[in-house]
């Protein structure tokens, strides 16, 4: 199983394994990571599963649909490594993956 | 031990049960729901539930597993008979008696039935739980023309998923344009053609008054001196709010059970969460009761940090969402509530957004296409903004917020 680590904005670190082909934002809902809320459940309808790439990851990570960089667009906490967590699904490539969530969700 | 029970296992209790553990408790949680199903996410039933492109797995709020993980005590199959609040405990339809320290009601609601001539017939379904779109899917299979009472976001996001299926679709709505208890007649408008064009025929003030059948099974729906063909009924003429098991109780109920901001009833040791409640919005500055998965997931929050002695206020400002084929609307406040609408885009290129202001600020927007819109709007609310510049495709939203 590969693992994920989240990093809470307070520098919290949750090291979680997640199933593959299940989106980061689901590997953190079902393990209690705090600081993503995920009101939509996946349908990239809310922007409330933002996180933070770590640079080693990005490329691997894959890049944002149109939809997507919209909605992450007007987010104040927007950084370039920005990702909503629903739209990356889990691949063993993956495996050890680090981002950081942001103070809040939008 | 102390006990934390929750009756209800929807959204609203699935997300407090979580937040509890979040929050640290690590006495018992117990979820009491009368469906079959671990909490699941209603929104997806009339979108990718009901057209197959999610599974069920895909629906539940986290997976099965979670809650043993956790220990969460969720006993699934189970009626809530009633609450006694003196003992403070609650009763099943089995007898059996469950203790609480603190106790969340998370009951929901239900589809409002027809009661007219021909309404028991089979193949009139509603829909609301996995096993009511469970029976749609199966009931589509062999069926030839379906007809939609009410034209409502349910009833359009069925239509999309049915004409899209290749079924023959009517949609009747009695009044006089779809979506007429929820947006403006613009957006309605923009539905309805939309719809035409898809192939769905949309009858607009027109009432439903009976059905007939052939050996049981619904045939025709009957609308006055008229009658529209259909071997398959799916009525979506909205919910009522599930307030009897907390009415009895004698627990203060209005138009849902009445909450503080603090997602607590009249008894400070019940919460409530979710479509159930009725409860106040310092932002809106009025009562509001809301049929929607913001609203739940929200609340639950709020309700399980004050279960646990904290003091979260629950203010937030209202959003929603529909699917209807490659359309998202995402939706922000009332639209109602705004006496000016600015357009931002050209509906023909289903690509726009209408915001609403009240005296100069944003109130509502309705975002077809336009997801940076509708992140606007949320950050916006309030706010005071200058129309020219809302409608100004050249204009950059961004400008409008940040820190």
């Amino acid at each position: 199983m590969p693992s994920v680590k989240f990093i809470e904005h307070d520098g919290t670190e949750h090291v979680v394994d997640g199933n593959i082909g299940d989106s980061l934002m689901i590997v953190a809902t079902s393990n209690l990571v705090p600081g993503i809320d995920a009101d939509c459940g996946g349908e990239c309808s809310c922007a409330t599963c933002h996180v933070i790439v770590d640079d080693a990851w990005m490329d691997r990570a894959g890049s944002a649909s149109d939809s997507e960089e919209s909605m992450l667009d007007l987010n104040p906490d927007r950084g370039s490594n920005s990702r909503l967590s629903c739209q990356i699904p889990l691949t063993e490539e993956l495996d050890g993956i680090v981002v950081q969530l942001p103070e809040f969700q939008y | 031990m102390t006990a934390m029970v929750i009756i209800g296992a929807g959204q609203a209790a699935g997300q407090t049960a979580a937040s509890l553990r979040q929050g640290g408790y690590k006495d018992e949680i117990v979820i009491l729901g009368d469906e079959a199903h671990p909490p699941y996410q209603r929104p997806p039933l009339s979108k990718q539930y009901l057209s197959g492109e999610h599974g069920l797995e895909r629906v539940y709020l986290r997976p099965e597993k979670f809650y043993a993980d956790q220990s969460i005590d969720l006993r699934t199959g189970v009626t809530v008979s009633s609450i006694n609040r003196t003992q403070k405990t609650v009763m099943l339809d089995d007898s059996q008696i469950i203790h609480y320290d603190k106790l969340l009601i998370a009951t929901g609601s239900r589809p409002r039935k027809l009661n007219i001539e021909g309404s028991d017939l089979k193949g009139i379904h509603y829909l609301r739980t996995i096993a009511d779109v469970d029976g749609i899917r199966e009931a589509m299979k062999s069926a030839k023309s379906v007809c939609i009472v009410g034209g409502g976001y349910i009833g359009l996001e069925v239509a999309s998923v049915a004409v899209v299926a290749g079924l023959e679709v009517n949609v009747l709505e009695m009044e006089d344009r779809i979506l007429q208890r929820v947006t403006t007649s613009r957006m309605s408008e923009f539905y309805h053609s939309l719809h035409s064009n898809r192939g769905v025929k949309i009858h607009v003030n027109t009432a439903c008054s009976g059905f007939s059948g052939v050996d049981g099974k619904v045939a025709e729906v009957i609308c006055g001196a008229s009658a529209i063909n259909a071997d398959l009924v799916i009525v979506g003429i909205g919910i009522i709010p599930n307030v009897e098991l907390a009415r009895d109780a004698g627990i203060d109920c209005g138009n849902g059970i009445l909450v503080n901001d603090h997602c607590q009833t009249s008894d400070p040791d019940i919460y409530a969460a979710g479509d159930c409640t009725n409860h106040p919005n310092p932002i809106l500055n009025r009562r509001l009761r809301l049929e929607s998965v913001p609203n739940a997931m929200d609340q639950a929050r709020t309700a399980a940090a004050n279960m646990l002695g904290g003091d979260k206020i629950y203010a937030a400002v209202p959003w929603f969402w529909s699917d209807q084929y490659e359309l998202k609307l995402q939706m922000v406040g009332f639209s109602m509530d705004g006496e000016t609408e600015v357009l931002r885009g050209d509906k023909d290129t289903n690509q726009f957004a209408v915001f609403y202001l009240h005296e100069g600020a944003v109130v509502a927007v309705d975002a077809v296409n336009s997801p940076r819109e509708f992140m606007v709007a949320k950050q916006l609310y309030g706010k005071q903004v200058n129309a020219a510049d809302l409608s100004n495709p050249e204009f950059e939203l961004k400008s409008l917020v940040g820190k």
